[in-house]
């Protein structure tokens, strides 16, 4: 009995255009920040310093460039899929306008400075509610329209789809438990070493389950239809798909390496990042090999073309990644542009370039038109791909010339470049053509803007598409394959089940002994919590995003304890929530900063980075002189932290702003011996007390107590 | 709410078994699965791998970017 419904293309198209809008903003704020890494200027205001725009970058090209672009793959292809329009229209909007609100707040926010400080979930608890509440009317309206389907047997990007639900889920609520101390403060519930641990599986894992598995099921479906013959080999995608998410969920601490985390941590992700190549490259091939017999086509077409640089592009930062997390090349590229060369080889290869290919195969059929010309669409996909490699491999120059010129000794056993600004300065030159590629880039995305808006205007959306289906039969006998096969793949629920489990084991294994072997993170009796100015410090150092550009992490190479001094150990940032580790050094590290340089050094450098460091590429922070110390969230902040486990003596909380402005007094006298008349109250005081405080507690006397410092 | 946990459990008696676990469970899924996968009758592969075709929309198939 064959049954009529049709097919919701509006919210189909609302994705696309969301996807489109936000893929514009999201790479032109990503300009301006890679120019303001080479034109110090252009860090025009408080709100408007690289500090808070790399997050803003960060965010909006993958929650809201990426995320909208998912949304309307899975919207369209789900439906097509099962043979079913989507559960709920209620909740496909719910969905829509949620989401697209979280992109506001989230662009609203931290430009303000309202970030947790961990890369990739910057958005304070609120908006991760929300989050969490838009993601679960999403998985009911999946679930929704999997139950009510017409079609028996669920189509491997459909477990692409469940596996990226339910993982990003998990890291998601994982990763952003927070103490709340105002409503747009919280606190990492996690420090230190186990912070890190967690955020770089949920780093890592993002990566895997936002910006891969649901593109992989978008690949699964869009390049069949667009290439029009089925996948290379149904069952290699079975294989891809369990290996890849079983295998992906352990892999995180390779962004780890040489850092405090534990040895065996480690070694761990290490051995499953070099094991991911095999699951990554499999679904590579099967990518390409779809085209096998159509490549003629590739020359015409720039669907395919986008097509097949996109999944050459995966298989090439498939392979680089796992190369990254060995121990020898991390000790190369890691801290340095290889890494920012190596995200965007998959970003705006990998995710942008499937999603333009996504976006030309799929407006036309929305809007029963064709396109408008397949001509730009070509022009679009060549200064596309000038643009990648523009952007890339300068960067790739800029990594492997910084890193070795940060190793280099004289044969005295001297640092050849003692000034960590003569490596930067010395790689300038490829910043300037990163911001060329980005701008090649970007026009390519106004082409299609372009040739978007003229095929809208020739055509009509087709709101719904009318389409006919026989019902399921509940009880017709399925007489091929196994029973696990009928066990599993038609039964949504637990393949839910099923992908949870594998991926919460490889999380569990690497977390749950790092947090309960007490020797896994060695205790140091000479480190103490922060004073409450030197929390307030470390709360504007979070707020500036002082960790996008420096590191804390000293890691046991000769180059950097000659460098920077000791190298870090576990036990320091026991009461670091969250921790502030960084992942890239465009300026020194400062994990030992504390009493190397003098105060009135730091309240200089803040004002003009330029007049203690010719030629510093740092944006000044002049508002941090003018702005005060809010004292009345001092002691709701001591209690957040005491919440925590952080051991203040109890009621040090009503103590807390007495401490904080004699520490400020100090400061301040400090500062006036130098002929600088600063106010005590102000934010700089406080960023002052917490870059002193950094690394000095090993060297200091354990039974000793700092100012203000309640012993637990 | 963490500190409960991280101050009471210090030490899980047993540990040496985690990576040997760990190795079983790997290995034995990863052989499950192949198994699985290896089990797949023509007709099934055919009839999955045709389904992004069947969708019984109205839009026609062939790509109008041609």
């Amino acid at each position: 009995m064959m049954q009529r419904f049709q097919y919701d293309n509006k919210i189909v198209n609302a994705f696309l255009m969301a996807t489109i809008i936000f893929g514009i903003v999201g790479m032109l704020v990503g300009l301006i920040a890679a120019l303001q890494m080479i034109i110090p200027w252009m860090n025009a205001a408080e709100w408007f310093t690289f500090g808070r725009l790399r997050p803003l970058h960060t965010n909006a090209v993958i929650f809201a460039f990426v995320g909208n672009g998912i949304f309307a793959g899975v919207y369209y292809s789900l439906q097509r899929l099962l043979k079913a329009r989507m559960f709920s229209d209620g909740l496909s909007w719910l969905h829509f306008w949620g989401w697209q609100l979280i992109i506001v707040s989230a662009a609203i926010t931290l430009p303000l400075g309202i970030t947790s400080g961990k890369e990739y979930a910057e958005l304070e608890w609120p908006i991760d509610i929300a989050i969490t509440l838009i993601w679960v009317v999403f998985g009911i309206n999946m679930f929704g329209t999997i139950i009510k389907r017409r079609e028996r047997h669920l189509y491997v990007a459909i477990w692409f789809y469940i596996a990226t639900w339910v993982t990003v889920a998990m890291l998601h609520i994982v990763n952003s438990m927070a103490m709340p101390v105002s409503l747009f403060k919280g606190y990492s519930m996690y420090a230190g070493v186990q912070d890190a641990l967690v955020q770089w599986w949920y780093g890592h894992n993002a990566v895997a389950f936002f910006l891969t598995t649901p593109y992989l099921g978008l690949m699964y479906y869009f390049m069949p239809k667009a290439a029009n013959r089925p996948v290379y080999s149904y069952k290699l995608s079975i294989i891809h798909f369990w290996a890849l998410i079983f295998i992906y969920i352990w892999a995180g601490p390779h962004h780890l390496l040489y850092t405090s985390l534990p040895e065996w941590t480690q070694t761990l992700g290490i051995v499953f990042s070099i094991m991911l190549i095999a699951p990554s490259w499999g679904g590579m091939l099967n990518g390409l090999l779809t085209l096998r017999g159509a490549w003629d086509r590739v020359r015409e077409d720039p669907v395919l073309k986008f097509m097949v640089v996109a999944v050459t592009a995966y298989g090439m930062s498939t392979l680089e990644g796992p190369l990254m997390s060995t121990k020898i090349l991390n000790s190369i590229s890691h801290f340095t542009d290889w890494t920012i060369a190596h995200v965007h080889v998959g970003g705006l290869g990998w995710n942008g370039f499937l999603t333009f290919g996504i976006i030309y195969w799929m407006l036309p059929r929305l809007f029963g038109t064709k396109l408008y010309s397949v001509k730009l669409a070509n022009v679009h996909f060549w200064i596309g791909t000038l643009g990648i490699v523009f952007y890339a491999i300068p960067l790739y120059f800029a990594g492997f010339t910084q890193s070795l010129m940060w190793k280099q000794f004289t044969p005295d056993g001297y640092l050849v470049y003692k000034n960590f600004l003569d490596t930067l300065l010395q790689i300038k030159y490829a910043y300037w053509l990163r911001a060329l590629g980005g701008t090649l880039y970007l026009s390519g995305a106004l082409v299609m803007v372009y040739n978007v808006i003229m095929t809208v205007r020739a055509g009509k959306l087709i709101v719904n598409e009318d389409a006919e289906a026989p019902a399921l039969d509940k009880a017709e006998v399925i007489t091929d394959g196994g029973y696990w096969h009928r066990w599993i793949e038609r039964r949504p629920v637990q393949m839910l089940v099923v992908s949870f489990v594998l991926v919460a084991i490889g999380g569990a294994i690497e977390m749950v002994p790092t947090f309960l072997i007490k020797s896994n993170v060695p205790t140091i009796a000479s480190v103490k919590p922060y004073t409450p100015l030197e929390l307030h410090g470390r709360d504007m150092y979070i707020r500036e995003g002082c960790y996008t550009c420096h590191s804390q992490m000293i890691r046991p190479f000769r180059s950097e304890t000659v460098r920077y001094g000791e190298y870090s150990k576990a036990g320091e940032f026991v009461y670091d929530h969250p921790f502030q580790w960084g992942s890239k050094r465009t300026g020194p590290d400062l994990a030992r900063e504390g009493g190397k340089r003098p105060d009135s050094w730091h309240y200089y450098h803040m004002y003009d980075p330029t007049s203690t460091s010719d030629g510093s590429l740092m944006p000044p922070y002049r508002a941090m002189y003018t702005n005060l110390i809010p004292l009345d969230i001092i002691p709701a902040k001591i209690r957040a932290m005491q919440n925590l486990g952080v051991p203040y003596a109890e009621g040090f909380d009503e103590l807390a702003v007495g401490d904080l402005q004699q520490q400020a007094a100090g400061i301040a006298a400090n500062l006036k011996e130098n002929g600088i008349d600063a106010d005590p109250n102000t934010e700089i005081i406080a960023l002052i007390a917490y870059l002193q405080r950094l690394g000095t507690d090993i060297s200091r006397d354990a039974g000793a107590s700092t100012v203000g410092q309640v012993n637990p | 709410m963490l500190k409960f946990i991280k101050h009471h459990m210090t030490s899980i008696i047993g540990i040496e078994i985690w990576p040997i676990l760990g190795f079983l469970l790997f290995f034995t899924f990863f052989l499950g699965m192949l198994w699985y996968v290896l089990t797949f009758t023509r007709r099934h592969v055919a009839h999955m791998e045709q389904i992004p075709f069947n969708d019984n929309g109205t839009t026609p198939l062939d790509s109008p970017v041609h």
